[in-house]
């Protein structure tokens, strides 16, 4: 049986060159565009998706490294008829400008709330142990690997927030 | 990316035999590998992927410690609730290194590994002696910032840029290598090398070692602080760092385990530093007087001179910190 990498659901063959990135195999090989390029180098966030549960940075691992694993991507996480939480709030805060970085402004905030759920601290927590109160501080230091060169960090981080606020999507 | 040949170890042997090869490295996370490919720094002629050999859990050990899996992830290790409790200066490290998103995927074992930031090693249209051996050090008279000013050489005055490995050698922890000669434990105050002539060779790894794990000793409580000092607030490498473990018994220092980072080409560990502490009551002339000791060698390559009294005086508001109240 061909090695596979399950998107949003359904099973692809793992691609034949291993120099293929996990977001060139999204884009280039299934044509699932929505997850963007940026730097390419692990620095800016645009590539970020959810990998088994987990947000990593997509062009910093190979598509080879992934087989039998289960990448959400922000395909999967809504449609414009039915936008998730976040999708929605980044809409209604206008969280983004020219929109680049909002795929993996999405994708990233979504597994972030997960690890908020789970109580796993940040750098900016004051406690390692006790229950983390969910802040503007916590949401930008959670955040700082998702760059917006357009500047709409006020907006993201309002967006998150509101959806933090209001329970999981 | 040059073209490679991509080989699922199936077994740590086997990883052994791999990796023994001059053209082969060893891939886990590979955030910081696949980076270097990306700019041709590294051009593997095999990648051997380790991630499924199953050294990645944490486990308590029989004498009360800890090892951390070389293929836990950063982010495991960091939330991992006997770590948090135990060794909070090493989730601190953690999480004051990198993103979640790089830390999610970044392994312990790599963490070690990871290649310095110098912006001559990874551009290859600069000399460097790290990179290409003889070519010459383009960061000495040139772009120093982030530079070394402790055991440097006049080869190479790159600096190791991790947080982790600064705590582990401040709690004496040990890296556990197995290799086609049996397995070994060496502690990570000794895992990195000075550069002295050979920049290239960064730690004792020997062809065909792998690490599977790191060893924390029984937990010894004390104040643990993990300072860390960076031109923004999150995801930037040190300029200074300080790990420190300090206990105070009738007013007096009775632990002070210290290491540093982003001063030296490995975390750096004087054990003067902490010595000098010991029996002291707390005061500025002895924070002083431990700043002394650790910089006395200190040299500053123009652009990064600042470290100097950067490091003294992250040094001196850590100790003030760690014994507010006693002094």
């Amino acid at each position: 049986m061909a090695d596979t990498i399950t998107v949003n659901g359904t099973a692809h063959p793992v691609p034949d060159d291993p120099r293929v990135s996990l977001l060139d195999f999204l884009r280039q090989h299934i044509g699932l565009t929505g997850t963007k390029k940026g730097c390419d180098h692990g620095q800016c966030g645009a590539c970020t998706v959810i990998v088994n549960g987990i947000r990593i940075n997509s062009c910093l691992t190979l598509a080879a490294m992934h087989d039998g694993d289960s990448v959400t991507t922000i395909e999967g996480l809504g449609t414009p008829d039915e936008p998730s939480a976040l999708q929605r709030a980044f809409l209604e805060h206008d969280g983004f400008q020219c929109g680049y970085c909002t795929p993996g402004q999405i994708c990233s905030a979504t597994a972030m709330l997960e690890e908020l759920a789970a109580n796993w601290p940040s750098d900016a927590s004051e406690s390692l142990e006790e229950s983390i109160a969910i802040s503007g501080e916590e949401i930008r230091e959670r955040m700082s690997g998702n760059l917006c060169r357009c500047g709409a960090y006020a907006n993201i981080v309002a967006a998150i927030e509101e959806v933090a606020a209001g329970g999981r999507s | 990316m040059r073209p490679f040949q991509y080989t699922r170890a199936p077994s740590l042997t086997e990883a052994s035999h791999l990796t023994a090869g001059e053209d082969t490295l060893a891939i886990a996370g590979g955030t910081n590998l696949l980076d270097l490919m990306k700019l041709q720094v590294e051009t593997p002629g095999q990648l051997a992927d380790i991630n499924r050999l199953g050294f990645a859990d944490i486990e308590n050990t029989d004498d009360g410690g800890l090892r951390l899996g070389a293929l836990a992830t950063n982010t495991e290790t960091a939330v991992h609730p006997r770590v948090r409790a135990d060794y909070p200066v090493l989730s601190r490290a953690i999480l004051a290194g990198a993103t979640q998103q790089l830390r999610n995927k970044a392994t312990n074992g790599g963490n070690l590994c990871q290649r310095t930031r110098c912006f001559y090693f990874t551009n290859i249209d600069q000399p460097c002696n790290k990179r290409k051996p003889g070519s010459g050090c383009g960061a000495i008279d040139g772009v120093a910032k982030l530079h070394a000013i402790l055991g440097t050489s006049d080869q190479c005055i790159a600096t190791y840029p991790g947080d982790m490995a600064v705590a582990l050698s401040a709690l004496g922890a040990e890296a556990r290598i197995s290799g086609d000669k049996g397995e070994r434990n060496v502690p990570v105050r000794d895992f990195h090398c000075l550069p002295g002539d050979t920049p290239w060779i960064e730690n004792v790894l020997e062809p065909g070692e792998v690490i599977t794990g790191i060893a924390l000793p029984a937990p010894v409580g004390g104040t643990q602080i993990y300072r860390k000092v960076r031109e923004r607030s999150s995801y930037a490498f040190a300029l200074v760092s300080v790990a420190a473990i300090i206990e105070l018994t009738d007013g007096k220092f009775s632990r002070a385990d210290l290491a540093f980072g982003g001063l030296a080409h490995k975390p750096w560990h004087d054990p003067r530093v902490g010595k000098c502490l010991l029996g002291q009551p707390p005061s500025d002339a002895l924070f002083d007087k431990a700043a002394d000791i650790l910089l006395e060698d200190a040299r500053g390559f123009g652009e990064n001179d600042f470290k100097i009294p950067l490091a003294r005086r992250t040094l001196h508001s850590v100790l003030a910190q760690a014994t507010e109240g006693a002094a």
